[in-house]
């Protein structure tokens, strides 16, 4: 018989399991000032991986607030998405510098 | 504000007829000395922008400043250490230099919104006349393909913070 609490973390493990399966890796990088992909898709569960290779500070800044990514010099900082939605977004200290990420529910 | 304008393009037009003059460019050694004294200039001026403003888009301009410059004046030591070459002191570099020392000491003198104005309005010559050099005699004057790439970079930057100099200066009207 199936103690009463192995229930729970079977259905923790299944769920973690597919959220796994499903969720991609997206790379975008930020060099010589430019942001690339300037358009990018992803999915909420989808981890972002802005890696900066410059020698400048950067930062990936939701225009709508969402979030508020910083990334120090030729480093690289990743983001899981929580929420969906059409999010243009810029560097803090350069605004010259801008993409949109469609995240997708 | 004419005054300070004419100052800082004729610290870079000393710098062009000098070269052409001489009917020689700069050497590599003398660029990165002058685009290293360029920036230790911009750092000063920030410092003092921070110690003495109140104004939060000025803050916000001189800290991104300080971090801007410093980053370019970083990679800059280290690329004349890897290439193993000495930055050469030269006429450029020292008239930039005893411009600067001046406007900090007038800048000195100014307090708050006087100050500010001052300072942005200073920021926005500085920048287009060191966006000028670079374009115009200090990239097209550099051999080495990393110096080059590394001018490239900062011109790039350096007209981001034209822009943002020329916005915060606009702000304060």
């Amino acid at each position: 018989m199936t103690p009463r609490w192995a229930l729970p973390i079977v259905a923790v493990l299944v769920s973690g399991m597919s959220v796994s399966a499903h969720a991609e890796t997206i790379q975008i990088s930020m060099e010589n000032l430019v942001i690339s992909p300037a358009e990018a898709t992803a999915k909420v569960g989808d981890t972002i991986e802005w890696i900066n290779k410059d020698i400048f500070v950067h930062t990936a800044t939701a225009r709508n607030g969402d979030w508020d990514v910083t990334m120090p010099p030729k480093k690289t900082v990743t983001l899981v998405l929580k929420k969906a939605g059409a999010i243009d977004y810029y560097c803090r200290f350069h605004p010259n510098m801008k993409a949109t990420l469609t995240v997708g529910p | 504000m004419f005054v300070r304008l004419s100052a800082a393009i004729a610290a870079f037009g000393l710098l062009s007829s000098a070269a052409l003059a001489q009917g020689a460019k700069p050497t590599d050694p003398q660029i990165a000395h002058i685009a290293y004294t360029a920036g230790v200039i911009d750092i000063a001026a920030a410092k003092q922008a921070l110690s003495k403003t109140a104004n939060k888009d000025i803050k916000a301009f001189a800290e991104d400043m300080v971090r801007d410059h410093e980053a370019v004046n970083k990679q800059a030591l280290d690329l004349v250490k890897k290439l193993k070459v000495t930055p050469e002191d030269n006429d450029t570099s020292r008239s930039l230099s005893k411009n600067a020392a001046d406007k900090l000491a007038e800048l000195a003198k100014l307090k708050g919104a006087e100050f500010d104005k001052a300072y942005a309005a200073n920021e926005v010559a500085y920048h287009k006349a060191v966006d000028g050099a670079l374009e115009t005699l200090l990239i097209p004057s550099a051999t080495n393909a990393e110096l080059k790439s590394l001018l490239q970079t900062g011109l790039k930057i350096f007209q981001g913070h034209e822009q943002h100099a020329e916005h915060v200066a606009a702000a304060l009207k």
